[in-house]
């Protein structure tokens, strides 16, 4: 039953796995694909593929390129750094072929509001308007130019931008107190808001005016020794002004 | 396919991911590891008579061999039709990514049905073939001519050597099949994503659960084979297999409930997730399901069947219902792993449903396609190599012809 | 300008007809800059080795409009339907009560409507969420063919060609970035605009951000608007646990994102 000493079983198992092995080799180097392993365990070739991808949105510096004119007027306006295709939509083949694809502009009243409709959630001194309260039917162009978007008048009430303030108050002890009883609001904050802002009270006396032992004023008005009273803190450290529950 | 997911829409809390609302692994995927852990539990079954010489077990040994052998044949199938690209799959033997559980489970697959089940099965049986090479006619002739690869001595010298060799292969194989489902175990447990599945004692209790399904399997595989055939059944086999079924159902559980316990206490940001999943959408298939149908109820039956006194009519009844309650048990554990992984948002916030198909390529009939065609195919294994202890063929010139051989 | 009929030009006409075509000269050539403008740079001339990209979010200034989700959809041909996302963001709602509500309905492109529910918010804010491009990723650790695989400058890329579609990355991401493409049944992810950045463009959603909550930029380059970033504000990833290490960096993220 030998050959050299190896049984016949052996002989005949590894012909069979040598023909397997042999297969898998061959097959390895017919079908890996060429590119693939060139920077590591991947097909080099992916990448260019992935390259290759069109472009749709074709960058604000592609725009300005033609566009200066309505360029120059928005970078000094609110919708400073508001890239034309958030509301003109992707552009790119009009940048190719400027005359036969030309981007639309959201005309109607629904698009602003994606922004600018009230929101809890959007950060505080954002301008946001009750959508069905603002002048309802009327486009938002009517009144404000998107590249230049200035308010037709500036809001007299505090609340149009900093609603969420407003409603906590509204609720407060503090609901009678004017928002301009505490800060001092610089005319040019209600055009550049974030250029200057309001200013709060920065001293504990500030609140003594009202809640000092000695202070004129009414006799529901919570009073403390301003000595004694958690003299290491300022009021507000444990007492939120816009809601001042004291416990 | 869009309707399905709107569906599923409604049946969502809590918030999950925008691209959780498809489930990836289905139902498929809870057969691919309920049938690789059948084949790692049969062979680990068959290797119990050959390796720790547990010669009660002889009845079953070359069952076990061509069932593991039969169900390997389909454990990749459900993963093979749930690509998304099938005829892709090959890229997983040609550029296989070292570091991923799933690419080096193509090798362990590999491994365990070239080098050891289908080694063990041609050293088994090779001697039977040369025989029946001589006895039959026709294609059935010409069939096992081939099989034996021109290896034709069956003088006892060969038939030793095969023996031995035999041996070798079992000892491999146990730590292979152990490899096999224990690395099916990895795949889930590796992910560290998902807290349900990411857990070390992932592949034991995997291993253990193949065990469990294993032994089970092949005690209602025996059963039913025997009675069609219209043998009688050797109670000290169907005895053993009972204990070692208990045994095994034992460890299981413990393991499990270590598990489970571990996350209890260590409650972790998951638990609260976790635990609204288990008390709502995995309450049927996890705690009646598994635990107390699949796993208390089989226990306790064969407590008392084994040591009881009972007729071996009553006796064989209650092994054959643990048996197939276990059955039910192991494939609702893979579902609560696989699906259950899946119902729960990565944002731990919420849980989803899982919508099945009745057709289509994931569908429930592909599942009970791919459940039955491993009977089939071991029905016609068994056609080719008949693996009853009274269909062995012996070797006139040997003075003991049977399997006391070795 | 009279034009005289029949008589050849004089010197002096050609000029002036000149000088007033001259603007529209520029249209003759506007196809190339165009392609100049649209294309950055030669993609030749892009070295991937000299670039390390990743990318903030200032939690303060999203304003959760979701243009950032729609221009990704319609920059990368992203599937419609609302469960397919390259990028998303999601609304928090904490209440005073402690107990957290996200939602992020249709990844927020129609913008989030009003809660109908009386919660007594607490905080609340928006965060925009996509792939992580981890330094560390546990998709390409789980890929079984090489399909995805972080490029030589770090973006963590899908191979379409060679997916096989088994969607391990995806239950392998722990930030729910990858979905399964519908039609091309391959896995599909954020690319921070790969095709954009070779060519020296912003992904699209950071284009068109209209707050700047997004910035974008190189990592090792003193003067991007990202070093800046990153200088400025206490930053944080998501997961930190999992060690996935990140390059998406949040500004004023709360403990309660994830």
């Amino acid at each position: 039953m030998n050959v050299l000493g190896i049984p016949k079983q052996i002989l005949a198992l590894a012909f069979i796995f040598t023909i397997i092995i042999a297969a898998l080799v061959v097959a390895r180097m017919l079908f890996i694909p060429p590119s693939f392993g060139r920077y590591g365990h991947y097909r080099a070739d992916a990448v260019d593929e992935v390259i290759a991808q069109e472009i749709n949105y074709a960058g604000y510096e592609a725009c300005i390129e033609c566009h200066d004119e309505i360029y120059e007027p928005k970078e000094k306006s609110h919708h400073k750094g508001v890239s034309c295709e958030v509301c003109h939509g992707p552009a790119a083949k009009h940048v190719q072929a400027p005359d036969e694809f030309v981007p639309g502009a959201p005309r109607k009243r629904g698009y602003c509001p994606l922004c600018h409709d009230y929101n809890p959630s959007r950060p505080t001194g954002f301008p946001q308007i009750i959508t069905e309260l603002h002048n309802p039917g009327k486009a938002c162009m009517t009144c404000h130019d998107p590249h230049n978007p200035l308010l037709p008048h500036t809001p007299e009430e505090c609340s149009a931008c900093h609603r969420e303030i407003a409603n906590t108050k509204r609720v407060s002890h503090h609901a009678s107190l004017a928002c301009v009883r505490c800060h001092t609001v610089p005319d040019e904050h209600l055009v550049h808001p974030k250029f200057a802002l309001a200013q709060a009270p920065v001293e504990r006396e500030f609140c003594g005016e009202c809640h000092a032992k000695d202070a004129d004023t009414g006799r529901d008005v919570p009073r403390i020794d301003l000595d004694t009273h958690g003299e290491r803190y300022l009021c507000w450290d444990c007492h939120y002004p816009h809601h001042p529950e004291a416990r | 396919m869009v309707t399905n997911i709107m569906t599923g829409l409604q049946n969502i809390s809590g918030y999950i991911y925008p691209n959780e609302f498809e489930l990836h692994w289905g139902i498929l995927i809870v057969v691919y590891p309920y049938l690789t852990g059948l084949v790692a539990g049969a062979f680990i079954l068959a290797s119990l008579e050959r390796v720790f010489n547990v010669k009660v077990l002889q009845p079953v040994y070359r069952l076990s061999l061509l069932s593991a052998l039969a169900f390997l044949f389909v454990a990749p199938l459900p993963l093979l039709v749930h690509l998304g690209h099938p005829e892709r799959s090959f890229e997983m033997f040609l550029t296989p990514y070292t570091s991923s559980a799933m690419a080096m489970f193509g090798f362990v697959y590999a491994w365990y049905l070239m080098v050891v089940l289908l080694l063990e099965i041609w050293f088994d049986y090779r001697k039977d073939m040369v025989i029946w090479s001589k006895e039959k006619r026709g294609l059935m002739r010409f069939v096992y001519r081939i099989l034996p690869l021109g290896v034709t001595d069956v003088s006892e010298k060969s038939i030793l050597f095969d023996n031995k060799i035999g041996r070798i292969i079992t000892i491999i194989g146990i730590p292979s099949a152990f490899l096999l489902h224990g690395y099916v175990g990895f795949i889930f447990g590796s992910v560290k994503a998902n807290p349900w599945w990411s857990s070390v004692l992932m592949p034991i209790v995997f291993l253990f659960s193949a065990i469990v399904s294993g032994i089970a399997l092949i005690l209602i595989i025996y059963m039913v084979t025997t009675m069609f055939r219209l043998k009688t059944m050797s109670m000290p086999c169907l005895n053993k297999l009972a204990e070692f079924l208990l045994y095994a159902i034992i460890v299981d559980l413990s393991l499990e409930s270590l598990d489970f316990i571990q996350r209890l206490y260590e409650s972790e940001e998951s638990i609260k997730i976790l635990s609204e999943m288990i008390s709502s959408r995995l309450f049927l298939s996890l705690i009646v399901s598994q635990v107390i149908l699949g796993s208390i109820v089989p226990m306790v039956s064969l407590v008392w069947a084994r040591f009881g006194r009972l007729p071996d009519e009553m006796r064989r009844m209650a092994y054959f219902i643990a048996a197939i309650l276990v059955q039910v048990g192991i494939f609702s554990t893979r579902w609560n792993v696989v699906i259950g992984g899946q119902l729960f948002s990565k944002s731990l916030r919420g849980l989803t449903v899982y919508k099945m198909q009745l057709f289509g390529l994931e569908g429930l009939l592909m599942t009970g396609f791919l459940l039955i065609l491993p009977l089939i195919i071991l029905y016609l294994l068994s056609k080719l190599l008949p693996p009853w202890p009274d269909s062995e063929a012996k070797v006139q010139y040997s003075q003991a012809g049977d399997h006391g051989l070795r | 300008m009279k034009k005289k009929k029949s008589a050849p030009l004089s010197r002096r006409d050609f000029l002036i007809i000149c000088s007033k075509a001259l603007p529209f000269t520029g249209l003759l050539f506007f196809p190339f800059t165009a392609n100049r403008l649209l294309f950055g740079q030669e993609i030749d001339e892009y070295d991937p080795t000299q670039h390390d990209y990743a990318m903030g979010i200032d939690i303060h200034k999203c304003i959760g409009c979701g243009r950032c989700a729609d221009a990704c959809k319609k920059e990368n041909n992203v599937p419609k339907e609302p469960y397919y996302f390259r990028t998303w963001v999601e609304r928090y709602i904490i209440s005073t009560e402690g107990e957290s509500y996200v939602d992020s309905p249709n990844g927020g492109i129609d913008g989030f409507p009003d809660l109908k529910g009386d919660i007594d918010i607490l905080r609340t804010f928006f965060v925009p969420k996509l792939c992580n491009q981890c330094a560390n990723p546990p998709c390409v650790q789980v890929c079984p063919v090489g399909a995805t695989f972080a490029s030589r400058d770090g973006v963590v890329l899908v191979d379409e060609k060679y997916c096989v579609g088994c969607r391990y990355c995806i239950q392998a991401c722990p930030y729910g970035a990858r979905f399964l493409h519908p039609v091309k049944k391959v896995a599909d992810k954020c690319t921070f605009c790969y095709h954009r950045l070779v060519r020296g463009l912003l992904p699209a959603c950071v284009e068109v951000c209209p707050t700047q909550a997004r910035i974008f930029g190189e990592v090792g380059l003193r003067s991007s608007p990202l070093r800046r970033f990153l200088r400025f504000n206490d930053v944080v990833v998501l997961k930190p646990a999992l060690n996935t290490k990140p390059k998406v960096y949040y500004a004023g993220a709360d403990g309660e994102v994830r």
